[in-house]
């Protein structure tokens, strides 16, 4: 697993309080993870905090899983 | 009870006579404040009569870059932010039937959209702190209507309404929105008024008397507080009776 992987699994399971057997690529925050709408807005904004980048909400509203954020961030941060 | 020690604040409007004393009301109970308004001399002023515990930040809430950098910039000020007061308004009445669209325009820009701005960029560290208290300052008027006023009670109904779904969204994350809404206060304005005119006003209040600013005040301290964290998405009317609603 990947560095960024990682650092967002952290995220999720922090955030959302849940177990890390559940935190897999395909694992949707709203579906399989209980995250609300505005759980998925404050992941939104670790993640930029976590990779100091900026996250538009056009780009936000395609990150639905877990895998969907690690390969946001693979691509645009650092 | 009420004890806001360390607490950090925001005031908009603190130059005007209710958001001076909103001001005072929530340093005395141990906040530290930062003043915002328009007039450099009046926030200088009423810092001196403050003394420690205080910040300026100058803000023109018609402009609206300048709005969204404010309250970051009073985060940035206090180490935080844990109240914020959007008290600034401004009224500009004319009959509906005359009313342009610049008296429209600005009021509802300093009154509604200044304080949407102000809100949506403070949430960002009240989200993250688990705490916050958004207390906006309406009108009965945003409640009951005042001929001559239809753009400052469309402004400050729409306060009312923004605060009640905007505390829904956030009422799980320990963020309160609430309104007070004042009726007659005096101030500067009243004060131009003659005795007649003032006794037409007090025959329509219960109470027999104007409200002060402090009375007001009074109502944004106990919002404010940490007693006060099982209320949301309220209006509090702080109008001698003058409408029970």
């Amino acid at each position: 697993m990947s560095d960024i992987a990682e650092r967002v699994k952290k995220i999720v399971i922090e955030h959302l309080g849940v177990d890390a057997e559940k935190v897999t690529d395909n694992a949707s925050f709203i579906d399989d993870l209980g995250a609300d709408s505005l759980d998925t807005v404050e992941l939104v904004m670790a993640f930029e905090e976590e990779f100091g980048v900026e996250i538009p909400d056009d780009a936000a509203e395609t990150i639905l899983t877990v895998g969907d954020a690690t390969r946001f961030l693979e691509k645009n941060a650092g | 009870m009420f004890d806001l020690t360390g607490k950090k604040a925001l005031v908009t409007g603190a130059t005007g006579g209710i958001g001076g004393d909103i001001a005072r009301a929530l340093h005395k109970q141990g906040a530290t404040v930062v003043l915002s308004g328009t007039r450099a001399e009046a926030l200088d002023a009423l810092a001196g009569e403050l003394g420690e515990r205080t910040h300026i930040l100058t803000c023109n809430l018609s402009d609206a870059a300048a709005v969204d950098a404010l309250a970051g910039q009073a985060e940035t000020a206090l180490g935080g932010l844990d109240i914020l007061v959007h008290n600034a308004g401004i009224t500009r009445d004319n009959l509906f039937m005359r009313m342009k669209d610049e008296e429209w325009d600005a009021v509802l820009q300093v009154n509604l959209t200044a304080g949407f701005r102000l809100y949506r960029s403070a949430l960002r560290g009240m989200m993250k702190r688990r705490t916050g208290r958004l207390i906006g300052i309406t009108s009965v008027v945003g409640v009951t209507g005042n001929p001559g006023q239809g753009n400052y009670a469309a402004s400050k109904a729409g306060m009312i309404g923004m605060s009640k779904a905007l505390a829904q969204e956030v009422a799980s994350r320990g963020i309160t929105v609430n309104c007070v809404a004042p009726g007659f206060i005096e101030s500067p304005m009243t004060h131009a008024l003659n005795d007649k005119q003032k006794e037409t006003i007090i025959e329509k209040v219960p109470a027999g008397r104007l409200g002060t600013g402090g009375d007001v005040a009074s109502a944004v301290v106990y919002l404010a507080s940490d007693e006060a964290s099982y209320v949301t998405g309220q209006t509090l009317h702080v109008n001698g009776g003058m409408a029970m609603i």
